[in-house]
């Protein structure tokens, strides 16, 4: 795994930045590299996307993380991936054309977060209706509902 | 927000394919799933699966309770195996504490994430036999799951919704005579699952509709992040236990079974044969079984015993502050998972520092496995589909969360 960080390091230089957790490797991402690093790192062995979702820092500029979890199959590691996205319209490009795992969890955390992913094939609401208003893992989304409640039964 | 088209136009006749749903309501879709499916004649030319209709916003809710209290949603996810829910939620939460339970925890919790790999491949061999019309399999498998929920009941005091596995211990030790009863289980299964094998290896309609129908290649399936005995069905031998153990999984000998067909009825056969490699774990962790404590001696993780509270005050503040407040477990993120019957369970927890977790994110592996039913039933007829979704084993509290 340290091979390999080392030659990500070595190509995309400062715009990632390698530091340990407590029980995995992370890898912080600028937004607007995650494409290439993605695929840059599938090459190198880590064949599988394992999870894809977020986490709100309502307090923090920027607001949301993006966390990217890999597995390496060979030396049977996971890695993961931080990238920071924020502002009104937060927005990372898609990377369900390199893993096709990633189409129903980027759909998921756009309707569940309102990131937006740039490029993806069919981003839509997954787990919330169609017609559903905000978007219910923020932070600053009620957690006893909105009021008033929606209908439940559509005109 | 319209539907996505799905299927072509036939260029020579210019006709559409027509679109029905199956489901949401529909026995064979094991749950609330709905699945739309453009047919021309019988045959499938587009797929899509409609999920959320079982959402119930369990990680939103984590976020409003404390630690422990959190692994009674987990519970509520994956139905049939609450157990390995837990398991990865507690690890999860031990990770960020950075404590490890002592040996007879660990064998104690083996011991029951085992049993629980057992009652939900039972469930799915009944379900999955009843999807193809064999009515009988269903009851012989649910007799013998009871008897495994006579035994989690007789240790969590519930059958279906146990939270049997807290932060830094379990809810009880083993109550007695459980080695006794759990024996009696052990000895009389093996034959119940010949018995399985005898109404159905044998049975020509099951063999006829199961081999050669939703097959997916190991570079599919790897891409579409599947994980457990479906993804050892395509020729892979990727199991947590053996991969990353937790939990003292190394100090077990058992066997991986894989497959390289990747059809139903190798994962079929996964199943089937990972039920007797869980028989023999059970068996090692009940034969050496270590004896000592089965909770972490901590206070601050771990609430003091009743009879201490009586006598002791720190112990009844230490009570106190923790059912009030919750554990303190110090900020920081960590990704967690075990191998639950279905796949790679895994917890992705941030604290804040407080009593409750900031962020609970559950990568159910039912909801990336069901992603790949579009490849499995693609260009193949509709009976299949209902071959297909019984393979992949999905549940969908876990799916909608």
């Amino acid at each position: 795994m340290n091979e390999i960080l080392e030659k990500l390091q070595e190509t995309f230089g400062d715009r990632v930045n390698v530091s340990q957790s407590i029980d995995q490797t992370v890898v912080h991402v600028a937004a607007a590299e995650i494409v290439s690093v993605v695929t840059f790192l599938k090459s190198q062995g880590l064949r599988m996307l394992i999870d894809l979702s977020a986490v709100d820092y309502l307090q923090r500029e920027p607001r949301f993380d993006v966390v990217y979890i890999l597995y390496h199959l060979e030396q049977r590691q996971w890695l993961r991936l931080l990238v920071q996205v924020g502002g009104e319209e937060p927005q990372v490009p898609s990377i369900a054309h390199v893993f096709a795992s990633a189409n129903w969890a980027e759909r998921e955390c756009y309707d569940m977060f309102g990131i937006r992913f740039r490029g993806h094939p069919d981003l839509k609401r997954i787990l919330m209706p169609d017609d559903w208003q905000g978007h219910p893992l923020r932070k600053d989304y009620p957690l006893t509902g909105t009021d008033p409640l929606p209908p439940l039964v559509r005109e | 927000m319209a539907e996505t088209e799905l299927g072509k136009v036939d260029p020579e006749t210019g006709l559409k394919p027509m679109v029905i749903n199956l489901g949401p309501q529909h026995p064979s879709t094991h749950g609330v799933l709905r699945v739309r499916l453009a047919l021309d004649g019988e045959q499938i030319r587009g797929c899509e699966p409609v999920i959320g209709y079982l959402h119930t916003g369990i990680e939103k809710n984590c976020e409003d309770l404390t630690f422990n209290q959190a692994i009674t949603l987990t519970d509520r996810m994956d139905y049939l195996s609450p157990i390995t829910n837990n398991f990865g939620y507690v690890l999860a939460v031990e990770n960020l504490l950075g404590v490890e339970v002592p040996k007879r925890c660990q064998y104690i919790r083996v011991l029951f994430a085992e049993l629980s790999r057992i009652a939900s491949h039972l469930v799915w061999l009944g379900t999955s036999a009843m999807d193809m019309g064999a009515m009988s399999p269903f009851f012989y498998c649910l007799q013998q799951r009871e008897l495994i929920l006579d035994l989690i009941e007789s240790a969590a005091g519930t059958r279906m919704n146990p939270s049997y596995f807290r932060v830094g211990g379990l809810l009880n030790d083993l109550p007695p005579n459980f080695v006794e009863r759990l024996k009696k289980f052990l000895d009389g299964f093996p034959a119940w699952i010949k018995e399985y094998d005898r109404l159905l290896a044998q049975n020509p309609i099951w063999l006829e509709r199961l081999k050669g129908t939703g097959v997916i290649t190991l570079e599919q399936a790897l891409d579409y992040g599947w994980t457990g005995p479906a993804l050892r069905a395509s020729g892979i031998d990727r199991d947590l236990r053996k991969w990353n153990p937790y939990s003292s999984y190394e100090e077990f000998e058992f066997d991986v079974p894989t497959a390289k067909e990747g059809d139903v009825y190798a994962r079929y056969t996964m199943r089937m044969r990972e039920m007797e490699e869980s028989l023999k774990i059970i068996r090692q962790a009940m034969d050496n079984l270590p004896e000592g404590n089965w909770h972490v001696d901590n206070w601050k993780i771990y609430p003091p015993n009743k009879a201490d509270i009586g006598r002791n005050m720190e112990a009844l503040i230490y009570h106190f502050k923790l059912f009030t407040e919750g554990i303190r477990v110090p900020a920081g993120e960590t990704y967690a998972a075990v191998e639950g019957p279905k796949g790679e369970i895994g917890f992705y927890i941030v604290s804040d520092g407080s009593g409750k977790p900031y962020r609970v994110r559950v990568r159910g592996p039912s909801f990336y496995n069901l992603q790949a039913l579009p490849v499995l039933v693609q260009d193949r007829m509709l009976a299949d589909v209902v071959a297909a979704i019984g393979s992949i084993d999905i549940v969908l509290g876990e799916v909608d969360r």
